[in-house]
């Protein structure tokens, strides 16, 4: 790095002081400032990754304006919000946005209830705590790739494990991938499995940064330890679902991996097609870059209208 | 002379009243979720152990008998995914060390240094963005950035051709490891500034005092307090960057391809139009969570640690 010649000698000039309006000597102060002297510490990963996102994002927004498909190279002469229009009024493009809210808005759901459920459980002073906690993340620790290869074999409508035990309540066996009815939920519910570990980790930190002596109090007045935690704990959790809430629906958002490993193609059930599949099947399976990049911009509004809110409220937490 | 049935009654109803029931209650839901977690995982280990045969006559989570046992579905996954596992490892760790590093720094420039605090402030939340934004957004320039502006294949498929177990189709991979490094990084700056803002100032403002400079001090003071910080952010970014699948199928494209990375050979592994061959996508599925699993094994609570301040 180019300050690592910046000595200690060097530094304490500045202490020192100079006369004033000698621009050699503002020059050498400025060149041994706390400001240049970090610039490198800094600027270096921000520049790499300020081209990756938000040159890649400009990119992208610009190619979307224009008529790029297949092998041909983009025309930037021509730009026009034809791929919008014709986004927003493919029936097809309000299918899969309509997908995408479903699975976001079940899978978040349902995520952060059996998240905090068991933080709740595991927050009851019970034994072995770290060990369950390992059991519990552990989907968490594995590729979308692996757990997707693990439910296409639950879901497997003769011999998966799913048919099989609901089949002792005398229900099923139910073609869960193959019927249109079904794959949406089984998917969110193997997502769920996947993820609840998670949101679990988010509450049981939040459930281990309140005091203590407020469910004593709560104990002493006479509430139920059911009405405790409704009334005085789980208000108190606000800032944990916040963060709880946003990772996952900005994972729900993305979520392609799974869905493309279980289906082992690009193109998937239509139940289950969502904004972000089909953006990386426009563009990697049918060569239609500019129409891809015109649903990928709509989904990166989609989840600025998630992210900007949460990082103005941190920030107004004073969390950031 | 009592009953001795009665006597026994008698000591259970002494027993009961020190069992706590909603202790019981407890623990029975813990391993009902406990259960819950690990059967996916559980009915896929047996079945990876099952012949053809016996993969669909058995049931699906008990182990299988001495006539369905078979290791076959074992070798034959690790001879298709050795190429795949080498690919990734060989991607997983320059990018990991890369990420994790640059993270340091910028996190380093970002709270223990103080040149302007606004400034700081808006390049802290231009990272924060980068952390969620869909990477869908950023797909189609970054294929046509590595394949059509860089042209990678042929900038270093020809130096990559002459090298032993590489070949120029490797150029993808080295597209695939530029760009973990830089998707990488701001969720590494995060991680590493909580610890950072939380870091006590004393040794750095004695050491400011001094007269140390910037580079002293991070080379100094702050890399060697940050070593265990090191430890959980390398076990994270290196899981992430495993199990990660969209770059890989995009930028590399087949799963036949001799670069592709373990996760994009999994997805297509055992697969024909006769169907899929569970056994050996199940392990398949342990062999290329291996080094992830054991990972997670050993450091457990690092992954935690990673996965709780990630908001």
């Amino acid at each position: 790095m180019a300050s690592s010649e910046d000595t200690v000698t060097g530094s304490r000039s500045i202490a020192a002081g100079e006369t004033q309006g000698d621009w050699r000597d503002r020059a050498r102060r400025f060149a041994k400032s706390d400001f240049v002297r970090s610039f490198p510490f800094w600027f270096i990963p921000f520049s790499i990754m300020g081209l990756g996102v938000y040159g890649g994002i400009g990119w992208n927004t610009l190619i979307s304006l224009t008529d790029y498909e297949g092998f041909q190279p983009p025309d930037f002469t021509d730009l026009d919000f034809d791929m919008y229009v014709q986004a927003l009024q493919d029936p097809a493009v309000i299918l899969v946005t309509k997908n995408t809210f479903v699975l976001m808005v079940a899978f978040t759901t349902i995520t952060m209830i059996l998240g905090l459920f068991l933080a709740i459980v595991l927050d009851r002073g019970i034994r072995y705590r770290e060990k369950v906690q390992t059991i519990y993340l552990l989907p968490m620790a594995l590729s979308f790739v692996v757990t997707a290869q693990f439910w296409l074999w639950m879901y497997n409508i003769n011999n998966g494990l799913v048919n099989a035990v609901i089949g002792l309540f005398g229900l099923g066996p139910y073609n869960w991938i193959g019927n249109p009815d079904l794959v949406l939920g089984a998917v969110v519910f193997a997502l769920i499995w996947q993820f609840s570990g998670y949101a679990m980790v988010v509450f049981l930190a939040g459930l281990q940064s309140l005091p203590d002596d407020q469910f004593e109090a709560a104990k002493i007045d006479g509430a139920s330890t059911f009405k405790t935690y409704w009334r005085v704990i789980v208000p108190q959790l606000k800032s944990s679902s916040v963060s709880a809430a946003v990772i996952l629906m900005i994972f729900a958002l993305k979520a392609f991996t799974f869905l493309y490993s279980m289906f082992g193609q690009y193109r998937v059930p239509r139940a289950t097609d969502i904004l972000a599949t089909k953006m990386v099947r426009e563009a990697f399976q049918l060569q239609n870059w500019a129409f891809a990049s015109a649903i990928a911009t709509i989904l990166l509004v989609m989840s600025l209208a998630v992210i900007a809110p949460y990082l103005y409220y941190q920030y107004k937490q004073g969390s950031l | 002379m009592s009953n001795p049935t009665n006597s026994r009654a008698e000591s259970i109803a002494r027993v009961l009243p020190a069992l706590d029931y909603s202790k019981i209650a407890i623990y029975l839901l813990v391993m009902t979720f406990a259960a819950f977690f690990i059967a996916p995982i559980w009915t896929g280990l047996v079945t990876a152990f099952k012949t053809t045969g016996a993969v669909t006559a058995t049931t699906p989570f008990l182990p299988p008998g001495p006539d369905g046992f078979t290791l076959q579905k074992w070798t034959t996954a690790i001879e298709y995914l050795s190429t795949g596992m080498t690919n990734s490892l060989l991607m997983s760790f320059p990018a990991t060390i890369a990420s994790v590093t640059l993270g340091s720094t910028a996190a380093y420039g970002l709270t223990l240094v103080d040149w302007h605090k606004r400034t700081q402030f808006a390049v802290l939340v231009l990272f924060m963005f980068g952390i969620f934004i869909p990477y869908q957004a950023v797909l189609v320039p970054l294929s046509d950035f590595w394949i059509n502006m860089v042209g990678i294949d042929g900038l270093v498929g020809p130096v990559l051709g002459d090298l032993p177990f590489f070949t120029e189709r490797h150029s993808r991979l080295v597209a695939v490891t530029f760009t973990h490094v830089v998707y990488g990084i701001p969720i590494c700056m995060l991680l590493f500034r909580g610890y950072y803002v939380a870091l006590s100032d004393e040794l750095i403002e004695a050491a400011k005092i001094d007269g140390a400079s910037i580079t002293s001090i991070y080379r100094r003071i702050v890399l060697p307090l940050s070593k265990p910080m090191f430890g959980v952010v390398f076990i994270y970014q290196f899981t992430m960057i495993w199990n990660e699948f969209l770059f890989s199928l995009t930028l590399i494209g087949s799963s036949a391809s001799p670069a592709a990375t373990v996760t994009l050979v999994l997805s297509g592994l055992g697969s024909d139009l006769s169907g899929v061959d569970f056994g050996l996508r199940m392990a398949g599925a342990f062999v290329a969570a291996l080094p992830t699993l054991i990972i997670y094994i050993l450091f457990a609570e690092q992954f935690a640690k990673g996965l709780a301040s990630d908001n």
